[in-house]
């Protein structure tokens, strides 16, 4: 909590130098600092012991301090997962992913471009945009029954498609009104000079409009993809064989069946957050926004 | 041009949404015919005493998870608001929970807690080496707990974002009249968080009444039935004992309880402010 007073107190140093500094000094924040340590501990513990784990063998996993690291490393568990098909859920994950986030994007972002370019005058648009606000109020799991029908009368039950489709509509509300927020905030007088240049819709759209709001899209696609990317229920319900899993759904299969072997079970669960955490370190800004898309600014 | 996205989402959620109401009033195993059925299918999940109990448990995770995560993410969002270099690096080793999937962290914490093959056993230590997941007390705790280490760094998140936001005038005019910590705390970081704990407290809440991913890899709703929340017992019903009627039923449930509460919260929060401050954003 002290925190926010310790950084009002450094900002206000300037004029009365020596009695904030005084004052900085007593004013730690002991009880957020342990929390803050603490909390590091806490989500620290088990990832470094699912890391180490992996790398054992599974006698050796028996035998030794579990936080103790390997003695003599192995690869043989990643080598058992990968050669359970990881190859083909990964491509599964990525095509499920990808196939749904760009044409997310893509439908929001035009539909947020002629929900903002009606304003208040495009009656049929706000009506339009509240039907997506109350959408964020849709939770999915009370609408599996019926998606699953309907999967299943268009025969599309089994395949990533089945996955896809879902995925992009309960994404859609979210990126709607984020992508809207973001597009208002343009100028209006470029959205005019486009005009007065002859530029139709379509056009200002594309070559005003999408490069403006480029971070937003970003987050968007961010949010969404991490979202589809560890989804379980839509692949749980939708599909049924073993060629069509995506990731979770196949380390929950994998665990079922390895369950004695938790330096494997362990190694699946490395290697399907890697390309993630990878994602991370390389783009941790993009990252961090996209996680809260929306709820904080 | 919204034409697009708006048959996308009519197709997949509303069209779904108002299926699920017109299903709970017919019988259907899931692959035959679909029959209906009058009121017959909500009179006998009405009487099914596996109704409350469901309705019992999902609130015991709904009020504990947030009573665990509320105030430990206010705390770490606060102390993670200060723009210290190694608070940064805390920040970036707290997110990590956020970006795996929930089966993942489901399945280690299963590994994890295994009284046989898990880290008590491994470490001998008794007090670890209980039957985490096959006691109900025990289990439910377990549940809070993975649900806090997964979702605490998204509500710490927003935190921080909205304690930066809190004009520095405010600390500057408190420290003048000598407010101390813990009263500046209380009187102005607090009180400005307002609406952020209304959004994160609903976001929190709304979230924890469709937990299944987590409970249904952790415990599959047991032991017996002490971790079967309402999402799992639509599940159970709907795709285990191929009875969609009544399934669709619980789903009708879970939505009118969902907007119950999010309305609850908004009226708690002062009138439409969560939802304005949604589109404010």
């Amino acid at each position: 909590m002290a925190t926010t007073v310790g950084a009002g107190t450094r900002q206000a140093a300037g004029g009365q130098k020596r009695r904030s500094r005084g004052r900085g000094a007593r004013r730690r924040n002991w009880l957020g600092g342990a929390a803050g340590w603490l909390w590091l501990l806490i989500v620290i513990v088990p990832v470094y012991w699912i890391v180490i784990t992996s790398f054992k063998t599974q006698s050796n996993y028996f035998l030794t301090n579990p936080f103790a690291p390997p003695t003599e490393p192995t690869l043989d568990n990643y080598q058992l997962v990968i050669e359970s098909n990881f190859v083909r859920y990964f491509v599964n994950s990525t095509v499920v992913a990808v196939g749904a986030v760009v044409p997310t994007v893509l439908v929001s972002f035009m539909a947020a471009y002629a929900i903002v370019r009606a304003g208040d005058e495009g009656r049929l648009l706000r009506l339009v945009n509240s039907l997506f606000l109350m959408g964020l109020a849709i939770p999915l799991q009370a609408a599996i029954i019926p998606v699953y029908l309907i999967v299943i009368r268009l025969q599309m039950y089994d395949t990533l498609l089945a996955i896809i489709l879902p995925s992009i509509a309960f994404a859609i509300p979210l990126s709607v009104l984020v992508l809207s927020n973001f597009i208002r905030d343009v100028p209006k007088e470029l959205f005019d000079s486009m005009r007065v240049d002859g530029a139709s819709e379509w056009s200002t759209l594309w070559h005003l409009a999408f490069p403006l709001t480029r971070p937003a899209l970003v987050t968007v696609s961010i949010y969404n993809g991490l979202a589809i990317w560890n989804g379980f229920l839509l692949p749980l319900i939708l599909t049924q064989s073993p060629d069509q899993r995506t990731l979770p759904l196949a380390l929950w299969t994998f665990q079922g069946q390895y369950s004695v072997n938790v330096p494997a079970v362990l190694a699946s669960v490395v290697l399907t957050a890697l390309p993630i955490l990878a994602l991370y370190v390389l783009g941790r800004r993009q990252l961090l926004s996209g996680l809260t898309a929306g709820f904080s600014k | 041009m919204a034409l697009p996205a708006l048959l996308v989402f009519v197709a997949f959620a509303v069209v779904p949404l108002v299926g699920v109401l017109f299903l709970s009033f017919t019988s259907w195993d899931g692959i035959g015919v679909i029959r209906p059925a009058g009121f017959d299918t909500w009179r006998s999940v009405l009487r099914d005493p596996g109704l409350p109990h469901a309705l019992w448990v999902t609130f015991v995770v709904i009020a504990l998870s947030w009573a665990v995560q509320t105030p430990l993410s206010i705390l770490l969002g606060v102390f993670l608001a200060g723009r210290q270099r190694y608070r940064e690096f805390l920040a970036v080793l707290f997110i990590v929970p956020l970006l795996l999937s929930s089966a993942a962290i489901a399945i280690t914490y299963k590994a994890l807690l295994d009284p046989n093959f898990g880290l008590g056993a491994g470490l001998n230590i008794p007090l670890l080496t209980q039957d985490w997941l096959g006691k109900p007390t025990l289990a439910m705790g377990v549940i809070i707990f993975v649900v806090s280490w997964q979702y605490i760094p998204f509500h710490t998140l927003i935190y921080q974002g909205a304690v930066r936001q809190i004009p520095r005038s405010m600390y500057e005019a408190a420290q003048l009249d000598g407010a101390g910590r813990v009263r500046t705390f209380f009187r102005i970081t607090l009180p400005q968080l307002k609406y952020t704990i209304i959004t994160s407290s609903t976001l929190m809440v709304v979230g924890s009444l469709v937990f299944f991913d987590l409970i249904f890899v952790l415990t599959e709703g047991g032991p017996g039935d002490a971790t079967r929340v309402l999402a799992l017992d639509m599940y159970k019903r709907g795709f285990q004992a191929n009875l969609m009627g009544p399934a669709s039923a619980i789903a009708v449930i879970l939505v009118l309880v969902g907007l119950a509460l999010a309305l609850l919260l908004r009226r708690i929060g002062g009138g439409g402010s969560s939802a304005s401050q949604l589109e404010g954003m």
